[in-house]
C-alpha cells in the first residue's frame, strides 16, 4: 500500500524545447513571408475578327500617353516626367468641358475632354519599353483616378474613400465609382526601338 | 548545520530553463500564422517594380502565378541571360501558357474558376514585348482578371526617381 502511495515521478521536459527549436527551423526554411500584392487590372476578351467600326471618340477625349523604348514618356504631344502624369490625367478627367458633370473642378478648356464619363485614357507603349516602366505609368494612372474619387468621397461623404470597407459600403463604393469611372485602354504596342 | 548550508551555497543553482519551450513555441506559431509555404523553387530572378496603388490578393487559392526575368545565375549556362517565363517549378515557353491556364482552371471549382487572377511576377527589367506575349497569351486562355505584382513604394519620391 505504501508503495501505491508513492508520487509519481515528474515527466522530464528538458527535451521540449530541443522538439520546438526543430519544428521552429522547420518552418523559417519551408515558408516565406512575402504577401501578395500588386496592380488589379483587366485585360479585354480575345477576338479573332477585328471589330471593323470601333465607336467613334473625339479627339479631345482621349488621353494619349506613349512610351517609347527609353522609358520616355509623351502626353497629349507633350515630352513629360513621371512625376507631372498623375496631375496631367487628373486635369483631363476632372476638365468637365461640357459642364455636365456636377462635382467635377476642372477648368472647362476646350480642347480637354467633356466630362469624367466620356473621357478615356489610352496608354500605348513599345515592345522595348521596360516592365518597371510600364508598372509606373499604370500606377500614376490609377493614382490619378484614385485621387480624383478621394476628393469626391471626402467632399460628398466626409470620408475616406481607401478606408472604406468592401462589404459594408458596397453602395457608397459603387457610386463614387461611377463619379468617375475608370477607362484605360491599351493600345497594341509599337515595335520601333525593340 | 550552519557548515552544511555554508557548502551547497557554494555552487551556483542551475538556470530555470522551464520556461524555454514555451518561448519557442510562441516562436513557432508566430511562424505558423504570419507566413505561407514556398510555391515554388524560383529560377529567374525577379525584382519586382514599385508601386503606391496596390491592392493585396485576398484569397491564395484563387492565385495562380507566372514569374518572368532572366535565368539565375546557376541557370545560365543552359538557359541563357535572355529573359524567361516559368511556370510551376519549370522554364517554359509561351504556348505552354495556355495549357498552363486551363490545367490550372480545371482544378478549382467552377465559380473559383470565374473568380481566378493570374500574378504576372516580373522583373521590372523585362522588356515589355515579353509581357505582351504573355497577355496575348492569357487573353486567347480568357484568363482576364491579371495583378501586376509589385512591391509597395515607401512614399511617391521613391517612385519617380530614375534608378528605380
Amino acid at each position: 500500500m505504501a508503495r501505491n502511495k508513492r508520487a509519481i515521478p515528474e515527466i522530464n521536459a528538458g527535451s521540449m524545447a530541443d522538439i520546438a527549436f526543430l519544428l521552429l527551423i522547420f518552418y523559417l526554411v519551408t515558408t516565406t513571408m512575402d504577401t501578395d500584392k500588386g496592380i488589379n487590372r483587366k485585360l479585354p476578351p480575345f477576338d479573332e475578327e477585328l471589330v471593323e467600326d470601333p465607336p467613334p471618340i473625339k479627339q479631345r477625349n482621349i488621353f494619349t500617353v506613349l512610351v517609347n523604348s527609353n522609358d520616355q514618356l509623351l502626353v497629349e504631344d507633350e515630352y513629360l516626367q513621371i512625376s507631372e502624369l498623375r496631375a496631367k490625367a487628373m486635369e483631363f478627367v476632372d476638365n468637365n468641358g461640357d459642364g455636365s458633370c456636377e462635382h467635377c473642378k476642372g477648368y472647362k478648356i476646350s480642347t480637354s475632354s467633356d466630362n469624367p464619363e466620356k473621357a478615356v485614357v489610352s496608354l500605348q507603349n513599345d515592345r522595348g519599353t521596360s516592365y518597371g516602366m510600364y508598372v509606373k505609368v499604370q500606377n500614376e494612372l490609377v493614382a490619378a483616378y484614385e485621387d480624383l474619387r478621394e476628393r469626391y468621397a471626402q467632399e460628398k461623404y466626409g470620408r475616406s474613400y481607401r478606408s472604406m470597407g468592401e462589404e459594408e459600403d458596397k453602395e457608397v463604393l459603387k457610386e463614387i465609382k461611377l463619379a468617375y469611372p475608370q477607362k484605360i485602354s491599351e493600345a497594341e504596342p509599337l515595335n520601333i526601338g525593340g | 548545520m550552519a557548515v552544511i548550508k555554508k557548502k551547497k551555497d557554494k555552487s551556483l543553482p542551475a538556470v530555470n530553463t522551464s520556461a524555454l519551450p514555451d518561448i519557442v513555441f510562441m516562436l513557432l506559431f508566430f511562424f505558423m500564422v504570419a507566413t505561407v509555404m514556398r510555391e515554388v523553387d524560383l529560377k529567374v530572378t525577379v525584382n519586382k517594380p514599385l508601386a503606391t496603388e496596390i491592392q493585396k490578393l485576398e484569397r491564395k487559392s484563387l492565385v495562380t502565378y507566372i514569374y518572368a526575368g532572366a535565368p539565375r545565375q546557376n541557370y545560365q549556362d543552359k538557359f541563357g541571360r535572355s529573359p524567361r517565363v516559368q511556370l510551376n517549378d519549370s522554364f517554359a515557353s509561351l504556348d505552354d501558357i495556355q495549357p498552363f491556364v486551363i490545367q490550372e482552371r480545371e482544378e478549382k471549382s467552377e465559380e473559383d474558376a470565374a473568380m481566378m487572377t493570374m500574378s504576372i511576377k516580373a522583373d521590372k527589367e523585362v522588356k515589355m514585348g515579353l509581357i505582351t506575349d504573355i497577355k496575348l497569351q492569357l487573353r486567347k486562355a480568357q484568363a482576364l482578371k491579371i495583378n501586376y505584382s509589385s512591391n509597395p513604394a515607401k512614399n511617391v519620391e521613391a517612385l519617380y526617381s530614375l534608378d528605380n
